[in-house]
């Protein structure tokens, strides 16, 4: 691995190539759109038609894009495109990525809010099928967790592992294959489940042709990521990278497994799961729960491990503590599984298991937290001064209390009281909104302007109204839902001095009305937030920079400021 | 450095600067937990103990069944009754493995924002269910679930139902190649009392042949969702199974019927 080689690998992808190779990609993209035509003219129902015919037009447009953006001078000389700069990182992945976190932030919170109001507000559902409560809540799922969290970490990533590897993007074309196919994913997914189209498997709901897409999307991003790790000109792998792998490997390994099934026929949307019953069960939350570990943790403690030590310009409180907690933390996490399924009729060594497990998980979790906000060492004025610094330290307790409530509830004696109630929902909201939406927020006031080469974002001050109405919301959210879910759990046991139990159920569903109006207000306020954030974000790129007050204003009267002179006595 | 004999033991650093090593580690860490507590489920027997009764889902149930996946009736229903006491009052018998033996994808669902409907079947009518799909705040004003009228509207488009049975097959549903051969016959069988249900109670046991949206004419998606709904929980008689769960009650209590 000495700089020789490296020179001439770098070299070599920029790729010299001739006109024969436009014509064999726009060909193949034209291939590809006509087996999708086919496809689409022999399907068996009409959402996997509407599915086939976006594929045909995405290649359609992937080819109109390659056959109008070459650069037919270059090509004269024997290039197909004049060399990227290779001064400078390969940012435009990232750029476009953060754009997409935003959109799909906005989506993903506003169908959350939607389908929060539908439940205290049933009428709100419109009678079409297409806005019922079962269909929009996989759309707001999958466009929180995959569409929101995913572009930013495929952004945060390709952002961390150039800077801390000092190399440019291993392959530029794949990088952009990676971004765009998976756009295309979250399009299928979510037009998909607005149809009806879904394996009815909570956070694996996308059917098997859309799960073989993000199959193939996974691999490239796979190849793009380890591929700059290879060409790194730093000695080390930062620890943000081990995390990143972890993530991309894991994430591979749990997709390809769960979602093995038998499609009823290749022109149709529907297929069957391998694995039924109890398997099924465990084999569902292994990836179930490891989706919380390995997409919505570990990669975004990659984030916190990059963003953190830059916003606080301190190195990274204990480079031995992240290795502790780093191995222990992706160990332990697999197991925990099953404690979805307590009391179930999955076999009991099983469930105790995943409790052990759950509960041991609590003290690598905290060693992340607490790497995280002792980098603040020497610097803790900041969460005054710096409302992005603000946000991570939030994020941090957040992720700190919600790593504390899952193995609480992972006990089964919680669990019995927990499980199935609106207590979940708590839980999930508290580390998704604290948790990944703070960081994330974070990390794009961090990312904007140096991304567009701007002095400073719009406003600061915009960020810090932006953190005080997300960290309202989620309080109202928590607190509300976690009211909601102890009411709710007692209510189904209470049993009265006759011995019969005393609630219906439908007496349990209206008093939630109440806590289901609070939850709608908190998550406004957040979804409120969140508009600041992309006001913020619009008005930076447009160049602008508001003229406001610095958030820091310590006092400092130099007149004041100097030794007192000694008053000779009377 | 190299000297030192911190070197020639296995160091840390040799991952921080191997991306093969450390990624080849951490796929060994994570694999771990997976095969310890997933792949004996395959292959210990007393993971689904044995129980009379169980059979595959008739076609129109499993077009039914396909519904309730496609309306996302699980976010808000589980079907997994736990063994507590309320929840044994409240919804019945708790939920054994057999079950779901056959159910491809599982149905336990994680939350209750409705009621279980692990044995819902039989509980209410035919025209109960009817009209609470199409406006369930017509038979419980305190119902928050969306009304599904257009069910009852839509004329069953289920496909042709044999690649549905053979596609199950090939994941391990018992289903025969008379069940598979007559799979599209059976829907208008059971939905259709005068069309005549042939051999279908004969292959599908307990199976339920009638009219279930009040409309014979036509086999809508409203007759196949609550014909699946109607035979949730019916077919496992959990009583006969019941003395052998007693097995540790006192004798006093027991013995009479030994």
């Amino acid at each position: 691995m000495d700089d020789h080689e490296r020179e001439r690998g770098s070299d070599a992808e920029q790729g010299f190539a001739t006109m024969d190779d436009l014509v064999l990609k726009a060909g193949g993209w034209l291939g590809l759109a006509l087996v999708a035509l086919v496809f689409a003219a022999l399907a068996v129902d009409t959402p996997f038609a509407v599915h086939m015919i976006i594929i045909a037009i995405t290649c359609m447009i992937a080819l109109w894009f390659r056959v109008s953006r070459a650069d037919y001078a270059g090509m004269a000389r024997g290039l197909l495109k004049m060399p990227a700069d290779q001064g400078a990182y390969d940012d435009d992945p990232v750029r476009w990525g953060v754009i997409a976190t935003i959109f799909w932030g906005v989506a993903g919170l506003a169908v959350g809010l939607y389908i929060a109001l539908q439940l205290a507000f049933p009428a709100l559902n419109l009678e079409i099928e297409y806005t019922s409560f079962g269909r929009l809540r996989p759309l707001h799922t999958s466009a929180v967790v995959f569409a929101f969290g995913g572009n930013a970490l495929i952004a945060t990533s390709f952002y961390v592992v150039q800077r801390t590897c000092r190399a440019r993007l291993a392959f530029p074309g794949a990088a952009r294959f990676v971004f765009w196919g998976y756009q295309l994913f979250l399009v299928l997914a979510a037009t998909g489940y607005l149809m009806g189209v879904t394996g009815a498997r909570e956070y694996a709901e996308p059917e098997w042709y859309v799960d073989l897409w993000l199959t193939i999307v996974w691999i490239v991003y796979f190849v793009v990521f380890v591929g700059t790790i290879v060409k790194r000109r730093e000695p080390h792998i930062y620890v943000a990278n081990w995390f990143y792998l972890s993530f991309i490997v894991t994430i591979a390994m749990l997709h390809i497994v769960n979602n093995l099934a038998v499609p009823a026929t290749i022109f149709g949307s529907k297929s069957y799961s391998a694995f039924a019953g109890v398997q099924d069960a465990l084999t569902q939350w292994w990836y179930g729960h490891n989706a919380v570990a390995f997409f919505l943790t570990v990669p975004f403690l990659a984030m916190m491990y990059y963003f953190v030590p830059k916003q606080a310009e301190r190195p990274i409180y204990s480079y031995r503590l992240s290795i502790l907690h780093f191995w222990s933390l992706i160990f332990l996490y697999i197991w925990a599984g099953p404690h979805h399924l307590h009391y179930t009729a999955l076999p009991d060594w099983a469930q105790t298991l995943g409790m052990v497990f759950s509960v041991v998980l609590w003290m690598p979790s905290w060693g992340g937290m607490i790497n995280g906000l002792m980098t603040l060492n020497g610097a803790w004025d900041k969460i005054r001064t710096d409302p992005i610094i603000r946000m991570m330290v939030v994020a941090l307790a957040f992720y700190g209390m919600a790593t504390f409530e899952g193995p609480m509830l992972s006990v089964k004696a919680f669990n019995s009281l927990s499980h199935y109630t609106e207590w979940t929902i708590a839980h999930v909201h508290a580390g998704a909104l604290g948790w990944n939406g703070m960081i994330t927020f974070a990390a794009v006031y961090y990312l904007v302007p140096r991304l567009w080469g701007r002095p400073r974002l719009y406003s600061l001050r915009m960020v810090n109204w932006h953190f005080w109405l997300a960290t309202l919301g989620i309080v109202f959210y928590a607190a509300s839902m976690w009211v909601a879910g102890i009411m709710q759990g007692l209510m189904w046991r209470e049993y009265g001095a006759d011995g019969y139990l005393v609630y219906s159920f439908a007496e349990t569903v209206a008093a939630m009305h109440p806590m289901y109006l609070i939850r709608a207000a908190g998550g406004a306020m957040y979804l409120a937030g969140f508009l600041l954030l992309v006001f913020n974000v619009w008005a930076t790129l447009a160049g602008r920079v508001r003229e406001e007050k610095p958030m820091t204003e310590t006092p400092h009267n130099a007149a004041a400021d100097r030794p007192l002179a000694p008053v000779p006595a009377e | 450095m190299a000297t030192q004999p911190a070197e020639k033991r296995f160091s840390h650093k040799k991952l921080e600067r191997n991306v093969s090593l450390l990624g080849f580690f951490s796929l060994i860490a994570v694999a771990i937990g997976g095969i310890v507590e997933i792949a004996p489920l395959f292959w210990i027997d007393n993971t689904i103990e044995k129980v009379d009764g169980m059979r595959p889902y008739t076609p129109l149930e499993l077009a039914g069944r396909n519904i309730y996946m496609r309306e996302g009736c699980y976010t808000c229903h589980s079907q997994m009754i736990r063994p507590f006491r309320d929840e044994v009052e409240r919804y019945g018998h708790y939920s054994l493995a057999a079950e779901s033996m056959y159910d491809h994808p599982f149905q336990w669902g994680s939350k209750r924002t409705g009621p279980d409907l692990a044995r819902v079947g039989g509980r209410y009518s035919d025209e109960w269910h009817k009209a609470h799909l199409i406006d369930p705040r017509s038979v419980v004003p305190e119902s928050i679930m969306p009304g599904y009228a257009f069910l009852a509207d839509r004329d069953l488009e289920a496909g042709d139902m044999t690649r549905d049975l053979t596609a199950l097959s090939r994941v391990g549903v018992p289903y025969t190649k008379q069940d598979i051969g007559k799979a599209n016959d059976d829907i208008r069988a059971q939905a259709d009392p005068d069309a005549g249900a042939g051999d279908l109670v004969t292959r599908y046991p307990k199976a339920q042949v009638r009219d279930f949206d009040g409309d014979p004419a036509r086999v809508t998606e409203m007759d196949a969702l609550i014909a699946y709904l109607q035979m949730l929980g019916t077919l496992v008689d959990v009583e006969k199974a019941a003395p052998q769960e007693q097995a540790h009650v006192p004798a006093v209590a027991s013995g009479a019927s030994r």
